[in-house]
């Protein structure tokens, strides 16, 4: 070590020492410092987060009802969670999510996935492609229900002409069937998020060395042995990541349904955010409304656990 | 065999991060098909408690060393 970086060092530790003695002289210590400057994030996050949480677990276990704010409020123990687990509505609402979340994931899997094979190809144009690709996921969802209830409109949409392009049905009311409406909200889902599935698995893609399809090319495997035996094995964890990520996004999904049919025609695409927010904030059934959302919090907070659990795998 | 080692082997399978973990998201996932399955209410019933247990034992095991 030169004689210059050593006098160097020497400085910075003198200044550090200079600081700390400064900072103790004013009566605080840095570890005080330290919890002085992220005091406020705590708070704000204790306030914000932490308390609401904590309130409706406690709500959970009464019968409050929030529009009657001067009735006594009723312990009840778990009777709130025994009438949701033994409902067999609630039980079909979950179905509903279930069946919505399970189609909107094969499918934008299948389709991200294609797509980023076919980007993933050096061609003319492709950033330009890439981009004008992803621009529906940048969109927000409360925009995307709005034009896609024009694009649904039986009489006058352009779905509705797509398809008597090709066969001649009349007019198509995605919206208002009940064998079409949970299609059209896995159709506006999967326009919408398929982008951001095709993003990760470009990541994995391009993470992929070269040296291993030319080992390949060198043992004469065919373009199938090199995407099942190379490709896939490698972008399986982005794949896995998106998957969940996209799964606990729809699970809790809201805004867009919302937007596109309400939960109808009847119940057919009410999914369990709707109906929890009905129970909540139509009927007024806070108790019971806050043991249902702990409940799906709970199976939210079960699946982002393993959500961790693969970012950890990808990022070793 | 270094110290390391031996200290690892001596910990009992089950109280292992990688297989505790393993079995908590299993349990995980169990419940939550037992929440959304069309065939038996006992199932969607009990389905809770099975996604919560779960939960709360990979909070725990998360914590174990490797």
């Amino acid at each position: 070590m030169s004689t210059q970086t050593i006098e160097h060092a020497g400085k910075g530790v003198t200044d550090k020492a200079h600081r700390s003695l400064k900072s103790k002289a004013r009566g605080f210590s840095d570890r005080v410092i330290a919890w002085w400057f992220i005091a406020p994030t705590i708070l704000l996050l204790l306030a914000i987060n932490i308390f609401p949480l904590l309130w409706t677990v406690y709500l959970s276990f009464t019968n409050s009802r929030a529009n009657q704010p001067g009735r006594a409020v009723e312990w009840v123990g778990l009777r709130n969670y025994e009438r949701i687990l033994g409902s067999a509505d609630i039980w079909g609402y979950m179905q509903t999510t279930a069946n919505f979340v399970f189609w909107t994931m094969l499918i934008q899997t299948v389709l991200g996935l294609s797509l980023a094979l076919l980007i993933n190809k050096n061609f003319k144009g492709n950033g330009a492609w890439t981009t004008v690709i992803l621009i529906p996921m940048m969109l927000s969802p409360a925009v995307v229900g709005t034009f896609w209830t024009y694009i649904y409109q039986p009489q006058t949409g352009i779905f509705s002409h797509a398809i008597n392009f090709f066969v001649d049905v009349g007019p198509v009311d995605m919206i208002g069937s009940v064998h079409l409406a949970t299609w059209a909200i896995v159709i506006v889902d999967t326009w919408m998020w398929t982008p951001y599935i095709m993003l990760l698995c470009l990541a994995g893609l391009r993470s992929i060395p070269g040296s291993l399809y030319e080992a390949a090319e060198i043992d004469r495997a065919n373009a199938w042995q090199k995407f099942w035996y190379i490709t896939l094995p490698r972008i399986m964890p982005f794949l896995m990541l998106a998957v969940l990520f996209r799964g606990i996004e729809n699970f809790k999904m809201f805004d867009l349904v919302v937007e596109l049919t309400s939960g109808g025609p009847g119940s057919i695409t009410e999914l369990a955010s709707i109906n929890l927010k009905r129970e909540a904030f139509e009927k007024w059934k806070t108790g019971y409304s806050s043991a249902y959302a702990v409940i799906l919090f709970v199976t939210v907070f079960g699946l982002g656990n393993i959500y961790v659990k693969a970012l950890n795998k990808v990022k070793s | 065999m270094s110290d390391l080692s031996r200290a690892k082997n001596k910990r009992p399978w089950l109280f292992r991060r990688g297989p505790a973990e393993g079995i908590a998201t299993m349990l995980i996932c169990v419940g939550i098909l037992m929440l959304v399955q069309p065939f038996l209410m006992w199932l969607y019933s009990y389905s809770f408690i099975t996604i919560l247990a779960g939960t709360v034992s990979f909070m725990i095991v998360s914590h174990f060393p490797e």
